[in-house]
């Protein structure tokens, strides 16, 4: 109890400001003094970048700290915790509801920024002094403009006299593991983008893109990337448990936030391949750098500033959107200005073939940016129709199943071939080849989902899926002359397979994985009944009787729990437990689904209305075929990303390519 | 896929809002028409929430207008008939997939302009690269015949 | 795309194929440029309330009301249909209210200023006669009619997507003017009286 006062004196809201306002100065320092230096050539001034980004980070670090002291010592003279927390909040949701709202997201987001800009001056020992001083200049900038408008627009430490006794923030809909978790991740993949940003404009301040640059963005690219898929995979896995009529993805514009980096993220991560083994596709490469940030910057201002019309809208203040779109205009417009001024001097690369794994990367990159623009067009045509044209038109989850969805067809059916494709020139023949027994099991995929599946877009759907993940398997299968050398020979190969190219290839299913979820997902059955206890349905070839309803109540809630056998042929498979809780304080009614899963299907059960009148209960009951690959396929992908971060020659930089025509010591790639 | 293997029992009990779990009295006796106005009903949106269909919804406005599309669609009446009686009263907005109108062309077209405009792009600074790159210089008559000879294997005669 | 260029630069005038490449590598800024100059327009707009995304833009300006005949309340607060409204010989405002709604409960006060200056018919929407009855005594509502809409079936016909929502009817039975949400002063005090008087009273 003591230590609790002690260390909520010592770490105190105002320490917490003036921690956020001296880290302000140091951002200012870092973005200023190495930029300079970069200029002028100053060796001392481009070398106090590192420890400036040090110490931005250790004082938001306290700041944070701070905020978490006031938090967990129930600080309630401190306007954000009054409103968002409670004495009776459990401890867990005392911390992570920090970043529950919109202050406390703000400073998270200020604090993985500087986390970014210790892990580029730690990691990025080896890069030339000018452009590391550039790359954590423009991370200082970019810190400094959200922690500006932490402090000037969004304070969380601002005082509330008279304190009140307790807070209002004992929200039971909102004490939730997967609330609490997915921000964090989510917010990582956004911010990590800042990184392959800032190296982007680093290389258009030094006036060159080369190879060496390419492999120094990519493992950044690929966290940055991996930490957005979980998140996202988080979110959508979040909405399935917790609203209760099965639904994962709605094409919400705050989803779509999230969807469109990720899209354009994807496209960057395979630019960068190619600008590191063959030095073209730099201008792209660079755009999609700089476009990719711009989405998870935009999607930020665009989901707290009231324009759209969601279901998770934040605190909708137009004042704030108006410092947030002076931000964005300084970094994007800043960053796209110099785009177009100095483009030009990013020289040419290597010259190749269409069909080639160059080619087939740019053919990746085009249907990419097509379901992004797709996207974006349809998330942004309502506000812009209601500006421009004075029309309230609205776009939702059908219009995008019928545009965006059958877009990814074509990318699935590239996915397979892309990755065995030789840089420069390329033949059919011998790739065919190599895929003749993964376009045999798609074609037998498709036969089986022709009979078994409704819907031509969930049958041709089944069959890419299939055909993607059967490739990636193929892709390494003759890297490892399975079959074509004897065992022993493939099995060292398989060792010594490099973990980029397993990553890869993870990834690659994973999509395989989460698309095979979606169209079993697609044939989802379900039944809505009103039944006595007693009483069964037959629903998928199995008998669900609700056995029970009983009364059970919690510390702050009066709950009906029901019980549901699910049986076959007889024999139990299941016994699910939804029910229904009434918060009196709070007048809330919260629900709680009954998932059942054994990874390759779920049984979903819902507690609807009970009719007192005739005893009758009504009851959703959802049967979901492949539901968990969904998020399996997400986990998958995230693996992939993180696999190849790990092989060392993903993270270490190549060194600066000598001035004068020397042949650089580029480590050889081996047969990638 | 219709075997269960009960590998793992993960009973979820988590917390949720209060949903949409439609009375089972709401829904058309006959399931053709059942379905019909399930699938209509998802793309009529939800006035008074923010971007959830009537039969996501549970606000009353979404429940009367659930009545509403049923009773239509019992009396025999065309999707696009129903549709055009909820715009009458509702105007645009409450379709979540827009109509096809000058308005939406760029909308309903941007699919197939943003492709076109990839591959434009692709194909114009192709065209651009290889008219850069230097011609290979012209063979002279004894170089053209080295060269066949070359390819076909045999050995160069000096 | 695989390069910029690499010819030495000439020392006049940029050629017309650079000057092609600078257009278009300024093309992605042009874009986001347009993109922020809406944003600004559209924030800086919903702040004098001149845009509102939440806006459905109903489509019930001038046209005819629908036709409708509900009950009423009781004798002095009679019911009325829609063939009353199209022979109405001056502006009545409609206001569709509910005891259960509280920014209804809020703008009685100001109906009772409305009521000033035309007469004001009320409809009471999904509620119990008994307890809309209650509403109208306690808040003193100055309705001259009462209409019972217990199913929403009327308001749905009217576009009406929540209470209060009130309409200006002008003789002819047309709907002139519409506020989804509650009253406000600026509508009481200016709007009203600028829309009776283009009217003519």
């Amino acid at each position: 109890m003591h230590g609790t006062v002690l260390l909520s004196l010592i770490l105190s809201p105002e320490l917490g400001r003036f921690a956020l306002a001296f880290a302000c100065c140091l951002a200012g320092a870092q973005t200023v003094l190495p930029l300079w230096g970069a200029w002028r050539g100053r060796t001392a001034l481009m070398a106090s970048a590192r420890p400036l980004a040090w110490g931005q980070f250790a004082a938001l670090l306290l700041s944070f700290c701070c905020l978490a002291a006031a938090s967990v010592a129930n600080d309630f003279s401190v306007r954000n915790i009054a409103e968002n927390s409670a004495v009776a909040k459990p401890l867990l949701y005392k911390l992570t509801g920090i970043w529950g709202n919109h202050e406390g997201s703000i400073l998270l987001w200020a604090l993985i920024l500087a986390l970014c800009g210790v892990a580029v001056a730690r990691f990025g020992r080896n890069l030339p002094g000018s452009l590391l001083a550039r790359v954590l200049g423009v991370l200082g900038g970019t810190a400094l403009g959200f922690e500006l408008f932490c402090l000037l627009t969004s304070d969380p430490f601002d005082r509330l006299w008279p304190a009140p006794p307790d807070g209002q923030g004992m929200n039971p809909l909102l004490q939730d593991p997967g609330l609490a978790f997915h921000p964090p991740i989510l917010y990582t993949g956004y911010v990590g983008f800042a990184v392959p940003f800032a190296f982007a404009v680093a290389a258009l301040l030094e006036g060159r893109v080369d190879a060496a640059w390419g492999r120094w963005v990519r493992p950044w690219t690929v966290a940055a990337w991996s930490f957005l898929s979980c998140g996202i995979a988080l979110g959508s896995w979040w909405s399935y448990y917790v609203l209760g009529w099965g639904g994962y993805w709605f094409w919400d514009p705050v989803e779509n936030a999230s969807l469109l980096p990720w899209l354009t993220g994807t496209a960057l991560l395979h630019s960068a391949i190619v600008v590191e083994k063959r030095e073209a596709l730099k201008i792209w490469c660079v755009l999609l750098a700089i476009g990719t940030f711009s989405l998870s910057l935009s999607g930020t201002f665009l989901v707290r500033s009231g324009i759209l019309n969601s279901v998770h809208s934040f605190a909708n203040d137009p004042t704030r959107g108006v410092f947030i779109l002076g931000l964005l205009a300084l970094l994007i417009g800043g960053a796209l200005l110099l785009f177009g001024l100095r483009v030009h001097l990013l020289q040419a690369g290597g010259l190749f073939a269409p069909f080639s794994r160059e080619g087939g990367l740019v053919l990746n990159n085009i249907l990419l940016c097509s379901i992004c623009a797709v996207v974006l067009t349809g998330t942004m045509y309502p506000p812009f129709a209601a500006l421009l044209l004075g029309q309230a038109i609205s776009v939702g989850k059908p219009f995008f199943d019928s545009t965006a969805v059958p877009m990814a067809m074509p990318l699935l059916a590239t996915m397979a071939i892309g990755p065995m494709l030789p840089w420069k020139r390329a033949r059919l023949t011998p790739v065919l080849q190599r895929l003749w027994w993964a376009s045999l099991l798609a074609l037998l995929a498709w036969a089986v989902a022709a009979f078994g599946v409704s819907g031509t877009l969930p049958v041709l759907a089944a069959g890419f899926a299939v055909w993607v993940i059967a490739g990636a398997v193929a892709d390494l299968a003759s890297r490892i002359l399975l079959f074509r050398a004897p065992l022993r020979d493939s099995a060292a190969r398989a060792r010594h397979l490099s973990r980029a190219v397993l990553g890869a290839a993870i990834a690659h299913a994973g999509v395989g994985v989460t698309v095979l979820g979606l169209v079993g997902m697609s044939q989802a059955q379900h039944a809505i009944v009103s039944v006595h206890p007693g009483d069964g349905v037959d629903l998928a070839g199995m008998r669900w009787t609700l056995r029970s309803v009983r009364d059970a109540d919690g510390p702050n809630y009066h709950a009906h729990v029901a019980t549901i056998d699910v049986t076959r042929n007889g024999r139990l498979i299941a016994e699910l437990h939804p029910s229904r809780r009434v918060f009196p304080l709070q007048h809330q009614t919260t629900t709680e689904v009954a998932i059942r899963t054994d990874l390759v299907s779920d049984l979903y059960a819902v507690l609807g209305d009970e009719h007192e009148a005739d005893g009758t209960v009504v009851l959703r009951l959802h049967r979901n075929p492949l539901a968990p690959w969904i998020w399996l396929g997400g986990l998958l992908m995230a693996i992939g990303g993180f696999l190849s971060l790990s092989d060392r020659r993903v993270r270490v930089g190549a060194p600066m390519r000598a001035r004068r025509g020397a042949v650089p010591a580029v480590p050889a790639p081996a047969a990638e | 896929m219709k075997r269960l293997l009960p590998i793992v029992f993960v009973a979820l009990l988590l917390p949720g809002p209060v949903l949409a779990v439609s009375d089972p009295s709401e829904m058309l006796p006959n399931p053709a028409q059942e379905k019909r106005a399930e699938a209509l009903g998802s793309r009529l949106r939800c006035l008074v929430c923010q971007n959830e269909s009537i039969e996501d919804s549970d606000a009353s406005l979404a429940r009367e207008l659930r009545h509403i599309l049923r009773e239509h669609v019992a009396a025999g009446e065309s999707d696009a008939e129903i549709t055009r009686w909820m715009v009458a009263r509702y105007g645009g907005f409450i379709r979540l997939e827009p109509a096809f109108n000058a308005t939406t062309a760029m909308l309903w077209c941007m699919p197939v302009l943003a492709l076109l405009f990839g591959l434009g792009i692709a194909v114009w600074s192709y065209r651009r690269a290889s008219r850069r790159a230097a011609p290979a210089p012209a063979l002279d008559a004894a170089e053209q015949a080295r060269l066949d000879a070359l390819l076909r294997g045999g050995s160069v005669e000096r | 795309m695989s390069g910029g260029d690499t010819s030495a630069r000439k020392p006049g005038g940029a050629s017309p194929a650079q000057t092609r490449r600078r257009v278009l590598a300024l093309l992605p800024f042009g874009v986001a440029a347009a993109a922020g100059g809406g944003f600004w327009a559209m924030l800086s707009r919903m702040r004098t309330g001149g845009f509102d995304p939440h806006d459905i833009h109903a489509p019930a300006l001038n046209r005819t009301v629908p036709d409708f005949a509900l009950p009423g309340l009781d004798a002095a607060h009679p019911g009325f249909s829609g063939n009353d409204l199209r022979h109405i010989d001056r502006p009545v405002l409609v206001n569709f209210f509910a005891s259960w709604c509280i920014p209804c409960v809020a703008e009685a006060p100001l109906l009772g200023r409305v009521a000033a200056l035309l007469p004001v018919w009320g409809v009471a929407y999904e509620n119990k006669p008994s307890d809309a009855a209650g509403f109208v005594s306690q808040t003193g509502a100055p309705f001259a009619r009462v209409a019972l809409d217990g199913s929403g079936r009327t308001a749905i016909d009217w576009g009406v997507s929540g209470v209060p929502e009130s309409f200006l009817v002008r003789p002819g039975g047309i709907i002139d003017w519409h506020l989804a949400g509650a009253l406000t002063e600026t509508v009481v005090s200016a709007t009203l009286p600028a829309l009776l008087s283009r009217i003519g009273r």
